[in-house]
């Protein structure tokens, strides 16, 4: 066989002055233990072949830009290309972990979406709307009471200052807003809970 | 003489990567020019 009689460093030399042909017999010479070594390491094919890409396109861009030093050590050369190449998608997955769905495993076993989901969301707007059809209805100083310390998160000093009496008033005022809102829902029987 | 310990090594079969992954390379190979110039170096791919 011809590919053989060439050494690697008489294809490197070929290749980096412009011979294609070249890089396809050191690939096919030596592709079967650089592949091989990546597997032993990754035990995932596709993975495997990611890394085999990549440590050749290192090679392709190194040899390329003609800055290999050619010493007769290509298969060792390519071999910690692609060593380093495992050990950053090692470092890479402990970060990141990658799990893949299999029959005994599913990854939303172990993950939970919590945002709302449309029905939820729904019942929330309605029930949201029923209260505040409610609050309506009760007596203007205790609704304005009511909606100062729960929509604008104001404290009863803010409150009193603001509607011109004292503290105690607005706590009073507050007391009966509630009271009058569970004396509706009760009667009217509405149910306000998701 | 001493008993030699060594791990035994699995056999596994012959394993080459995709014949796709190989034709990308030889391909990259072809469509890559690298120009280094006074400010850098450059990589050209041409389609």
């Amino acid at each position: 066989m011809a590919n053989v009689a060439i050494p690697d460093a008489a294809l490197v030399r070929d290749y980096m002055d412009g011979d294609e042909k070249s890089l396809s017999i050191l690939i096919k010479r030596h592709q079967s233990k650089i592949y091989g070594f990546i597997y032993s390491k990754v035990t995932d094919r596709d993975i495997a072949d990611d890394i085999f890409q990549d440590t050749f396109i290192k090679v392709i861009k190194t040899l390329k830009s003609n800055s290999y030093n050619e010493e007769g050590k290509f298969l060792p050369w390519v071999m910690r290309i692609s060593h380093n190449l495992i050990v950053d998608h090692f470092r890479r997955n402990k970060k990141m972990p990658m799990y893949r769905e299999t029959e005994e495993f599913s990854i939303f076993s172990i993950m939970t979406d919590n945002s709302p989901n449309v029905e939820n969301r729904i019942i929330t707007e309605q029930v949201e709307s029923d209260l505040q059809r409610i609050i309506e209805q009760l007596p203007d100083d205790q609704r304005e009471v009511l909606q100062m310390r729960i929509y604008q998160d104001l404290s009863f000093k803010e409150i009193a200052d603001l509607t011109g009496v004292s503290i105690n008033t607005a706590l009073g005022r507050m007391r009966y807003a509630l009271m009058n809102l569970r004396k509706v829902i009760e009667k009217n029987k509405i149910i306000l809970t998701n | 003489m001493a008993k030699l310990y060594s791990k035994k090594t699995v056999a596994v079969p012959k394993m080459l990567p995709k014949k796709e992954t190989i034709d990308f390379l030889l391909n990259y190979s072809k469509a890559l020019k690298i120009v280094k110039t006074e400010n850098g170096t450059y990589e050209c791919i041409a389609n």
